[in-house]
């Protein structure tokens, strides 16, 4: 590949290359949402699409999650590829009927004999002063279904590649998006590439421990990764990049190898996505383990919306890189 | 309540010809001999879990059905062997399915409440209330941006008006104009509960405050559903936008095969009342006879015909195998 071909974009902008790619290779594809045409949704994201691709493709839909979600499933079904837009990934509870009893299930109740290729796009994590109901991170409710799979994309290179994917495949695919990592800027290259579901990517290499990280939480790993640097741990991070399909071989050598692993991921622990990556650690490398596997995300309150006690509420650079000291017996 | 009167109008007949009677005739007696072979498969346990029977309302399915194309989508409902027998579907495959037997429609996995097919335009039956109405308002979607001139028609229950995203479906049908039918079949019950305990104000007020045209007809009147059907989806084919149409009917039967002793909420004699006097295909083969379309030789022989099909459907589908144990992990993805 040329080196004029790889740019410096932020994670927003490789969003929307995405989709701009893939809606010019394949007309099936739309964007139905909220506010997603002239406004490009309220994170600017879409800008431009309507522009391009005009308003029968980019479809502002009424504040109705349940029924254009439902309204995506059946459009999958006839011949679409919806790209379904759910603004807050909080507002997910209201299309828990149609992506969890219709979306998921229609390929195997009927035998195989209906698909449903569309993709749903929402966002996760707090810090962003939005309080209790546009903070959350639920990702792990839709990676408990047989029939979903879920992306949780954690740099601009990973969101463009995983997304064009997401959208070329034949089931219903949620698609994570870290409200605050839409301006992180990095490398993207211009051209058609993909990277397929349920492919991990080791972030970092290291010897001392691992730090398994999922969206938002991989940045902050990584900038753990270099806090422990520098007090000679070397510590690897590892992106699953999918809850499902999940990638557990590599999250197990990459255990084997270093002994100790943390967990982070930015929804709740309990019966989490953290809980089901440190189960798939502990019986795949149980006997290479020195220490029990430690699970990180967010506390177990309601996002609060007051700044110092929103802050506390999910890992940060210095708390997993502390739990990690600790851990190595470094504290 | 006020229930308007249907405003189909009688000159449809000389359209149609004697032949379509015919079949019509033929797919609601299919349905009831189904109905009755399901029961009696259920009595004989012979079926695992239940089934909820549509006899009693087999002139909604037919009229509706009769007026859509082969390639129209339909979506159906938990009382759903009606809607897929007339849009098409072969009793054998659907014994077999209702069986758990891989011959079936959905190769067993499925069973009664999810029959689905995608060569008649069946997006599936729906085993959640109002499950289906995003699905339905959907296909009609793709099929305007697509540009192919199909219609999706919607069946629900009455209980269906009490789910939320049917108004939200419906507000977008009307505001994109799509070709979509929503039919609301009332057969009085929501379950064990009169309809009337669980719906406040008037029902084709709710489509016709989105501006949505509506209308009642008499659902044991095969005649009158398939006229004002035959408008509503010419309509839609035209552009026109989505119809709301309830039908009034009754289920003769329980909410399910299980559900006997029924007078807690409903009496014997209204059971009766139903099945004397208001029994679609009585209705209709007494108007075939009386038009001379028919003579009763050739309805007999027609029932008898169909009831020895059904009994070899049953048959095939018992003697059908089940699907291997390694089935079970096939079709969750793609």
């Amino acid at each position: 590949m040329p080196e004029s071909a790889i740019r410096e974009l932020t994670f927003a902008q490789a969003v929307r290359e995405a989709l701009a790619e893939e809606m010019r290779r394949d007309s099936s594809v739309c964007i139905i949402g909220e506010d997603v045409a002239e406004a490009g949704t309220p994170f600017k994201v879409l800008s431009g699409l309507v522009e391009e691709f005009g308003s029968e493709r980019v479809v502002d839909t009424p504040i109705s999650e349940a029924g254009f979600t439902g309204l995506g499933v059946g459009a999958a079904m006839t011949g679409l590829r919806p790209v379904v837009d759910i603004m807050f990934g909080d507002f997910i509870t209201l299309t828990m009927d149609q992506m969890v009893n219709q979306a998921a299930k229609i390929h195997y109740m009927s035998g195989g004999h209906w698909k449903v290729p569309m993709v749903m796009r929402t966002t996760l994590g707090a810090t962003r002063r939005s309080a209790a109901q546009h903070s959350q991170s639920l990702h792990a409710w839709f990676s408990h279904v047989p029939g979903l799979k879920v992306v949780l994309p954690s740099t601009p290179y990973d969101a463009k590649g995983l997304l064009k994917t997401a959208i070329r495949d034949e089931n219903p695919v949620v698609f994570f998006e870290d409200k605050m990592m839409y301006k992180l800027k990095g490398p993207v290259p211009d051209d058609d590439y993909t990277i397929p579901l349920g492919v991990a990517e080791v972030k970092r290499a290291g010897d001392d421990i691992t730090l398994v990280a999922t969206s938002s939480m991989v940045q902050i790993a990584l900038g753990a990764a270099t806090l422990l640097e520098h007090e000679g741990i070397s510590a690897e991070v590892v992106d699953p990049r999918t809850s499902w399909p999940l990638d557990e071989k590599t999250l197990i050598e990459s255990a084997k190898k270093t002994s100790r692993v943390i967990v982070l991921d930015e929804g709740y622990g309990r019966y989490g996505v953290t809980s089901e990556l440190a189960a798939v650690i502990a019986e795949g490398a149980f006997y290479d383990l020195d220490a029990p596997v430690k699970r990180m995300g967010a506390m177990h309150v309601p996002i609060p919306f007051s700044p110092p006690l929103e802050d506390v509420t999910v890992p940060t650079e210095q708390t997993v890189s502390e739990a990690a000291r600790q851990m190595c017996n470094k504290g | 309540m006020t229930m308007t009167a249907p405003q189909f109008e009688a000159g449809a007949d000389t359209a149609v010809q004697r032949d379509k009677w015919i079949h019509m005739y033929r797919q609601m007696v299919s349905i009831r001999l189904f109905e009755e072979q399901v029961n009696e498969l259920y009595t004989r346990a012979l079926m695992p879990g239940l089934a909820h029977l549509y006899s009693g309302e087999e002139a909604v399915a037919v009229g509706i059905c009769e007026a859509l194309r082969i390639d129209d989508y339909i979506t159906s409902t938990h009382r759903g062997h009606g809607h897929c027998l007339a849009k098409g579907a072969s009793p054998d495959r659907m014994f077999a399915e209702l069986l758990g037997k891989e011959a079936g429609y959905c190769r067993g996995k499925g069973g009664s409440m999810h029959i689905a097919d995608p060569a008649t335009g069946n997006l599936g039956a729906n085993a959640i209330v109002g499950g289906s109405v995003g699905i339905a308002t959907g296909a009609a979607f793709a099929a305007k941006k697509l540009g192919t001139d199909r219609v999706a028609v919607c069946f629900f229950g009455e209980g269906a008006l009490g789910q939320g995203s049917l108004y939200e479906v419906m507000n977008l049908a009307q505001l994109w104009k799509l070709p979509v039918i929503y039919v609301c079949e009332n057969n009085l019950y929501n379950e064990y509960t009169h309809y009337t305990e669980t719906t406040a104000g008037d029902v084709l007020s709710r489509a016709t405050a989105f501006g949505i045209e509506a209308a009642s007809v008499n659902g044991q009147d095969v005649r009158a559903v398939y006229g004002i059907a035959s408008r509503f989806v010419e309509r839609a084919r035209r552009g026109e936008g989505p119809g709301f149409l309830q039908c009034n009917t009754y289920r003769y039967t329980g909410h399910h095969v299980g559900d006997i002793n029924r007078e807690y909420y409903r009496s014997k004699a209204e059971e009766q009342l139903w099945k004397a006097e208001r029994d679609p295909i009585k209705i209709f083969s007494d108007w075939l006879l009386a038009q001379g379309h028919a003579e009763a030789s050739l309805l007999k022989e027609i029932q008898d015909e169909i009831r020895t099909g059904m009994e070899a459907a049953v048959k095939f589908a018992i003697e059908s195998p089940y699907p291997s144990v390694d089935e079970v992990e096939k079709h969750v993805y793609a």
